[in-house]
């Protein structure tokens, strides 16, 4: 660092927070998350391969207590990365800076996410709880 | 840039091959091409889990076995850890600033998931070929 008492940039806390912030943040979360989700995809794919015991094993700790809200938090973000990715797509092509748009769409992302969690837990816990 | 005023070459002509200019098309482009075909591989994974919500053993072996769903969970594998893989490389090359952390995070990230889709690729092959 130089010795330059420069005045720094205003940073996050200068800010108030705006959703646009909430939604560009969650995207690279929910993103770590899923990743570490995908290991879940392989434990499956894996225990399914290796035999009926190892694959109960898998069942029994995706419907403990710790595996369903594990679980319903991959299911969030699943959703969540899903919407806003889409939208971030749609941004790609150009479309979508205006900043009433920008504050709409981000919006969307986030109800929409809500929504789908929703719709998917409650087939889940209706059709008499998971795995 | 440089101050060398004896370079004759254009700074352009410096800057190919180096840094970003060598790969950031590709990986922009490669990470857009990975969202778009997991928006409906996401899709296909989540329904397909739902409609094996209950299922013994035998019927989850059989579901993974049938064709079309042995190639499209490989698929879904290749692409989404192919995916995970892009976008941590960012978050790794954003956040941690000791290069040699950072050199040793992307090339782990990329060792776990290739030895993840290889295993989860076996396993479905396992289970589709009765093996």
């Amino acid at each position: 660092m130089a010795d330059t008492q420069r005045p720094l940039s205003p940073h996050l806390q200068i800010y108030k927070w705006q959703v646009q912030m909430v939604t560009s943040i969650l995207h690279r979360a929910t993103g770590i998350a899923l990743a570490v989700g995908t290991l879940m995809v392989l434990w499956g794919l894996v225990s399914l391969a290796a035999g009926e015991e190892a694959f109960n094993q898998f069942k029994v700790c995706n419907g403990s207590p710790l595996g369903m809200i594990l679980l319903i938090g991959w299911t969030w973000a699943l959703f969540y990365h899903l919407c806003n990715g889409i939208r971030h797509l749609i941004q790609d092509t150009g479309a979508g800076y205006a900043i009433p748009q920008f504050v709409r769409s981000s919006w969307m992302s986030i109800i929409g996410s809500f929504v789908l969690t929703l719709l998917v837990w409650a087939y889940v816990l209706t059709a008499g709880g998971a795995a | 840039m440089s101050t060398n005023t004896k370079d004759l070459r254009n700074p352009l002509k410096r800057a190919r091959g180096l840094g970003s200019a060598q790969f950031g098309v590709s990986h922009w482009w490669t990470q857009r091409v990975t969202a778009a075909a997991l928006i409906v591989l996401a899709l296909w994974f989540v329904t397909l889990v739902l409609g094996l919500l209950h299922a013994d053993y035998a019927t989850a072996r059989a579901a993974v076995a049938k064709p079309w769903n042995a190639v499209l969970l490989i698929a879904f594998v290749v692409t989404v850890f192919w995916h995970a893989v892009l976008g941590l490389q960012v978050v790794i090359e954003d956040y941690v600033h000791t290069r040699w952390k950072e050199i040793v995070l992307l090339v782990a990230i990329k060792f776990i998931a290739v030895l993840s889709v290889l295993a989860s690729t076996l396993a479905v092959l396992r289970i589709a070929l009765g093996a």
